[in-house]
């Protein structure tokens, strides 16, 4: 073999380093993943996802039907349509398109259906606002699907991979959530795995009802609230019955994240799980926060290790299915005193979302220490390490009050009101 | 004797009439014909069918007379509306 042909091979075969956005690693990871059906309608920051994986369409290094459609709602349901005939598919959105998406987010679920979807995180309008926050997949945390956080473009290549082993395993769609330029736009290496160790990690999708011309179906006909016999005189669910299904398939869900991200580190080196620990042991609070912010606060955590203040980060990995037994272990294995959420959303009148999930995991697991909730960077106002390290500071001299004075009113970081 | 054995794990089902249960339970009115004033009833002769072509469920015959299927017609009263000759009349279910 001629050196030149090895080289060749081994390009084939092995997995090599690219300098990636967030954006071009989902593209990149679409590409592994033997993707036959992808509708997606542009919007910013998601734009760079579209027109990359038209470039592959273009090229032929990727062979899919790429359907154009008129908007959000008609990409989900192309994605719909084709993965109940069969084809692993993929689309992607963010803010006001991903909200335009919402009725067909729960068509989605409810038919059970394993889509995967990208979203670069934006702030919803109004106003007009195409910077980062959550706001977007917060608000549709309650649709039935499974929604994983990453904080990195490395993350972000290996959740997408991930994500159609996870989906395909429970029957449930998945969104793969990342900050909006932050990540989306902000060049860093990514590893990208062999094509032929993908292959083996991500088994063909086998529906879970197939649609045959020669035994035809009407998928989806009117169910009302009690179990019915079909016209093969078989006892069939209710609505209420296939919603405790796909309760059931959520609630089996963190087992197959962790099933995934173990399969995972074996073949490609990088592990995956649940949550995401950084400088936890013996911490007396602990930041807690989704996506990037969790990964920009650690120069604050070391900052405060280095004054001898006992602080750790948990990223919360999987938000949808909640975690609540892990997340609350997690906390209650520290020994902290408190928590800080510190998270780009708020459910409006209250307070954080993952700030109220968090409670209620630690209130149901008896893990007694205060939870304080800080907003931050809603519509891209920026988070510098300097402001982390201030709410941190401020959090942290809670852990010395006496206990009944630990509770603090919710905090809009660097809010110029 | 749950439903958890049905073999779905979404809604399907095979085509079928009726395939969404017995839908003519959801009526509180059914539509009465008379045969005297419908128009291919009178006449004998295949005519007219308004009553077939608007209805929504397709539960009326294009027979002569026209006739309903009170299994599935679920009592919307398009056809009382479109009838040329006012001989479909809406009646309660009470009666």
């Amino acid at each position: 073999m001629t050196s030149a042909t090895a080289s060749k091979n081994k390009k084939q075969t092995a997995s090599e380093t690219k300098i990636l956005t967030a954006n071009y690693a989902a593209a990149e990871a679409v590409k592994l993943c033997g993707v036959q059906v992808i509708s997606a309608y542009p919007i910013t920051p998601q734009t760079p996802v579209v027109e990359k994986l038209m470039e592959f369409v273009h090229d032929g290094s990727i062979k899919v039907e790429f359907v154009t459609v008129e908007s959000e709602h008609s990409a989900i349901t192309v994605c719909i349509s084709a993965s109940a005939v069969g084809a692993r598919v993929f689309t992607a959105s963010c803010a006001n398109g991903l909200a335009l998406m919402h009725e067909q987010l729960h068509w989605a679920a409810g038919s059970r259906l394993p889509i995967v979807m990208a979203i670069p995180n934006r702030a919803v309008a109004a106003p007009w606002n195409i910077l980062n926050d959550q706001q977007d997949s917060i608000s549709q945390r309650d649709t039935g699907w499974i929604q994983l956080y990453c904080r990195n473009s490395q993350e972000v290549m290996d959740s997408i991979i991930q994500a159609y082993r996870i989906a395909e395993d429970v029957m449930v769609p998945v969104m793969v959530c990342y900050d909006g330029y932050v990540l989306s736009h902000t060049h860093m290496p990514v590893e990208v795995p062999d094509p032929a160790a993908v292959k083996s990690y991500l088994p063909d999708y086998v529906p879970h009802t197939i649609l045959d011309p020669a035994d035809p179906r009407n998928i989806n006909p009117v169910t009302l609230a009690d179990p019915r016999l079909n016209a093969e005189n078989v006892l069939c669910h209710g609505y209420f019955e296939l919603r405790y299904l796909l309760q059931e398939a959520l609630l089996r869900t963190p087992e197959s994240v962790e099933k995934a991200g173990r399969e995972f580190g074996r073949l490609f080196g990088r592990e995956y799980g649940i949550l995401d620990h950084y400088r936890c042991d013996d911490a007396d609070l602990v930041m807690v926060s989704m996506g990037s912010l969790a990964s920009e606060a650690m120069d604050a955590v070391d900052r405060l290790r280095d004054e001898g203040k006992k602080i750790g980060i948990i990223h919360v990995r999987l938000y949808r299915p909640f975690p609540a037994e892990i997340i609350a272990g997690a906390v209650a294995e520290t020994g902290c005193r408190g928590v800080a959420v510190i998270e780009k959303d708020v459910s409006y009148g209250y307070e954080g979302a993952l700030c109220t999930d968090l409670k209620a995991a630690l209130f149901d697991y008896g893990v007694n220490v205060f939870a304080h909730s800080y907003i931050a960077g809603l519509g891209g106002r920026d988070v510098k390490s300097a402001e982390l390290y201030d709410a941190l500071s401020r959090s942290y001299e809670y852990c010395s009050k006496p206990e009944g004075s630990r509770r603090k009113d919710q905090e809009w970081l660097n809010c110029l009101i | 004797m749950g439903t958890r054995n049905c073999g779905h794990i979404t809604a399907s089902s095979s085509p079928a009439v009726g395939e969404a249960g017995r839908t003519g339970d959801w009526r509180v009115q059914h539509p009465q014909f008379d045969y005297a004033i419908c128009t291919p009833a009178k006449s004998g002769i295949p005519s007219c069918f308004r009553c077939w072509t608007f209805c929504p469920d397709a539960v009326i015959t294009k027979t002569v007379p026209p006739t309903v299927n009170l299994e599935y017609c679920k009592g919307c009263g398009i056809c009382s509306e479109v009838c040329p000759t006012g001989a479909i009349t809406m009646v309660s279910e009470e009666n």
